[in-house]
């Protein structure tokens, strides 16, 4: 189905540089959404990272799209170490997959989770202790991420390391005609398992607690015997760790494997994602990533698959523009009422 | 800042300031025909050969050193965090492509004529982008203009008429020819380009200098400084600050198109995040806010890893770590800003007091002295 003829000539033409399909949207629109949904989870877990430490420290942390990059290449190297080669996906037993694939989640969280912590150590510490201003946070940030993207490009070079791939995707049952395979089921699953986990541990126990007391007001925390670079060290670890496992969840979807700059762009669009649901907001972040995916997909339904990262950015200025605070608003720091 | 680094810097700064104009004219004419001199010169440690043509490479540095100075009056005199500047130096190459290229279907317009108008493009471009999005302020600008860098540039990789990645060849130039009958402005001599480069920057910083101690470079710096007290104070906000992204875009453009001339060749691959990054470290380790710091801090950028081809693998891992190095122990640059509050400031503290004035070296990006403890 098209509606080509409905729509001006300019639109019309069979070789005009944008495609506007209606008839491809509807077509592919459960498959979209299966995939927006699986996309949407891993955006979400990055974007936790940003809103985590936004609400605490009230910084974009920039690099922290390199953190989710080095978790990438921790899970790539255990794969390899353990003897996988890009290529086939090689038939294993399911006790063995499940035991190799729970070893690249550590290791992925465990390298994530140091990158972010050794990052905190090195370039965010010692500004807070001069007590600089925003601005100069953001461009350390910039910094920082410059550097662990270039040490990685030193160190493998330009080109992206082959996926490689444990699990074979196979369809477990069909929504509405759309395939729906066993890794988006345990990609969107173990999203939301994490997310759930996090919001228990922020609003629950003790530490979360501290946490949020700083994000509120770090002034008074100090007073009130919150450990405050405690708790900024805390908050870098768990977004690092979470990093970590969305890191092992895109390298077991994406087909391209992990390249030095694969980070950049993941990074503005869970950012993006933070900031539509809400920068600072734990919810949210959920909320944001899984509308960004679903956005991206349909855009990329809409307008040809090109389009899909500049469906992301409008998405991005346009939410800016309306709603600066996101859907839900920023509310790491408001107290539970 | 007590350094004595700092210290000689500032006398040097006085000394300079206590000079008339025609005096400080005596003394910079000679520095600029050094300037103008410099490729025919080649001076030996200097020089970027064998490894790198040094005609070309002084292009390079003053190519990088008149973006650094338009992104300095976003940057430096206004304050905004402006991450997609390479969006404006993009449409400026792009929009020199398309008027004077072969490849273009457009009409075709002498360059000397592209040049005004890439720059009204831009201009126009920033207003576009300016109007909706300076409402924001700090990180969140930084991010949706680092958003806009990138739109503009999945438009040159997706909309057809750019032509992506085959580019446009064969881009326009200045007219003029050689003794020979060759043309004067050609791909494989700088010399010419860094001539016409110069110059431009020369007439860029008039105009700079000039808005800068005027009534909109004073908005600027009280923007910087503290943007709400600048508003209750009666200083129009939201208009002093698209003036800054619009002449920054301008300016942008301008080097763009040049850029392009110079080339010959524009496609999409050379309008990526990375390059609009190397752009503010540029300013930033210059010293944003102050004209001199960030042609010094371009010139650093531009000209390092050409002169040592060894680490140019690595500019982008040394650039990097400058950076966090530099945020923490001189966060307002290697030349911090100065400000003159006062447009007369200088006869009047000379009349009074016989000496020159005390230049601050407080930019928006150095901690005030009461806040920030943690």
């Amino acid at each position: 189905m098209s509606i080509n003829h409905a729509l001006p000539l300019f639109l019309a033409q069979e070789d005009s540089w944008i495609k506007f399909d209606l008839g491809a949207l509807g077509d592919q629109f459960w498959t979209s959404t299966v995939e927006g949904l699986s996309q949407g989870s891993i955006y979400a877990l990055v974007a936790l990272g940003y809103t985590l430490v936004y609400g605490v420290l009230k910084l974009i942390n920039f690099a922290h799209s390199e953190v989710f990059i080095y978790g990438a290449y921790a899970t790539w190297f255990v794969f390899y170490g353990l003897g996988f080669r890009p290529g086939a996906t090689p038939d294993l037993p399911v006790m063995e997959l499940i035991g190799f694939l729970l070893l690249a989640l550590v290791a992925a969280m465990a390298v994530s989770g140091g990158t972010a912590v050794a990052l905190e150590r090195v370039a965010y510490r010692p500004l807070r202790k001069k007590g600089a201003p925003r601005l100069v946070f953001l461009i350390t940030a910039i910094g920082a991420s410059f550097v662990l993207q270039q040490l990685i490009f030193i160190w493998r070079g330009g080109n992206a390391e082959q996926a490689i791939r444990l699990l074979r995707p196979q369809e477990v049952f069909e929504l509405f005609g759309a395939s729906v395979t066993n890794i988006t089921i345990i990609i969107v699953l173990a999203s939301i398992l994490m997310m759930v986990g996090i919001d228990m541990f922020v609003n629950r126990s003790r530490l979360g607690r501290g946490i949020r007391a700083v994000a509120q007001d770090p002034d008074t925390a100090t007073l009130m015997g919150v450990n405050k670079e405690r708790v900024i060290v805390i908050t870098f670890l768990i977004g690092g760790l979470l990093a970590g496992a969305a890191a092992l969840l895109y390298m077991m979807k994406n087909p391209q494997g992990a390249s030095y700059q694969g980070g950049f762009l993941l990074g503005i669009k869970a950012f993006t994602a933070a900031v539509l649901g809400g920068i600072g907001n734990l919810r949210g972040a959920l909320l944001g990533g899984l509308l960004l995916g679903l956005a991206e997909n349909y855009g990329q339904s809409l307008f040809g698959g090109e389009w899909r990262d500049v469906v992301a950015f409008v998405l991005l200025v346009l939410i800016l523009m309306f709603r600066p605070t996101g859907i839900l608003g920023e509310s790491l720091g408001k107290a539970r009422v | 800042m007590t350094t004595p680094n700092t210290a000689s810097r500032r006398s040097l700064g006085e000394w300079w300031s206590n000079l008339s104009r025609p005096q400080q004219w005596l003394v910079l004419i000679p520095v600029v025909a050094l300037v103008y001199a410099l490729p025919v010169l080649n001076p030996p440690i200097i020089s970027t050969e064998p490894g790198f043509d040094f005609q070309i490479a002084m292009f390079e540095v003053a190519r990088y050193a008149l973006v650094a100075i338009g992104l300095n009056v976003v940057v430096g005199q206004a304050g905004l965090l402006d991450l997609g500047y390479i969006g404006f130096f993009a449409i400026g190459a792009y929009v020199a492509a398309l008027f004077t290229s072969p490849d273009s279907p457009l009409q075709k317009l002498p360059f000397l004529a592209v040049i005004p108008l890439a720059m009204a493009i831009t201009m126009v471009f920033g207003v576009i982008l300016g109007t909706p999005t300076l409402r924001l302020r700090g990180d969140y600008l930084a991010i949706v203009t680092l958003g806009f860098g990138e739109i503009v540039r999945l438009i040159a990789d997706n909309v057809d008429p750019l032509r992506g990645q085959s580019g446009f060849q064969g881009v326009g130039h200045p007219p003029g020819t050689n003794a020979d009958g060759s043309a004067l402005f050609n791909n494989t001599d700088g010399t010419p380009w860094y001539w016409l480069t110069v110059t431009v920057i020369i007439l860029v910083l008039f105009l700079v200098g000039n808005l800068e101690r005027s009534r909109v470079g004073r908005a600027w710096i009280a923007i910087r400084d503290d943007e709400d007290a600048a508003s209750i104070m009666g200083v129009n906000t939201f208009k002093f600050k698209i003036w800054a992204f619009v002449i920054g875009a301008a300016i942008g453009g301008l080097s763009g198109a040049l850029y392009a001339g110079q080339i010959g060749f524009v496609n999409n691959q050379k309008f990526d995040v990375v390059t609009s990054m190397l752009f503010l470290a540029a300013v930033i380790l210059g010293g944003s806010g102050n004209k001199v710091g960030v042609i010094l801090g371009a010139v650093v950028v531009a000209y390092v890893p050409l002169r040592f081809l060894v680490i140019a693998e690595y500019k982008f891992l040394i650039f990097g770590l400058a950076l966090i190095v530099l945020m923490i122990f001189r966060p307002q640059g290697l030349l911090g800003a100065r400000q003159r509050l006062l447009t007369y400031g200088r006869l009047a503290y000379q009349r009074l007091l016989g000496k020159g004035e005390q230049v601050s070296s407080d930019t928006a990006l150095v901690v005030e002295k009461n806040g920030g403890a943690s």
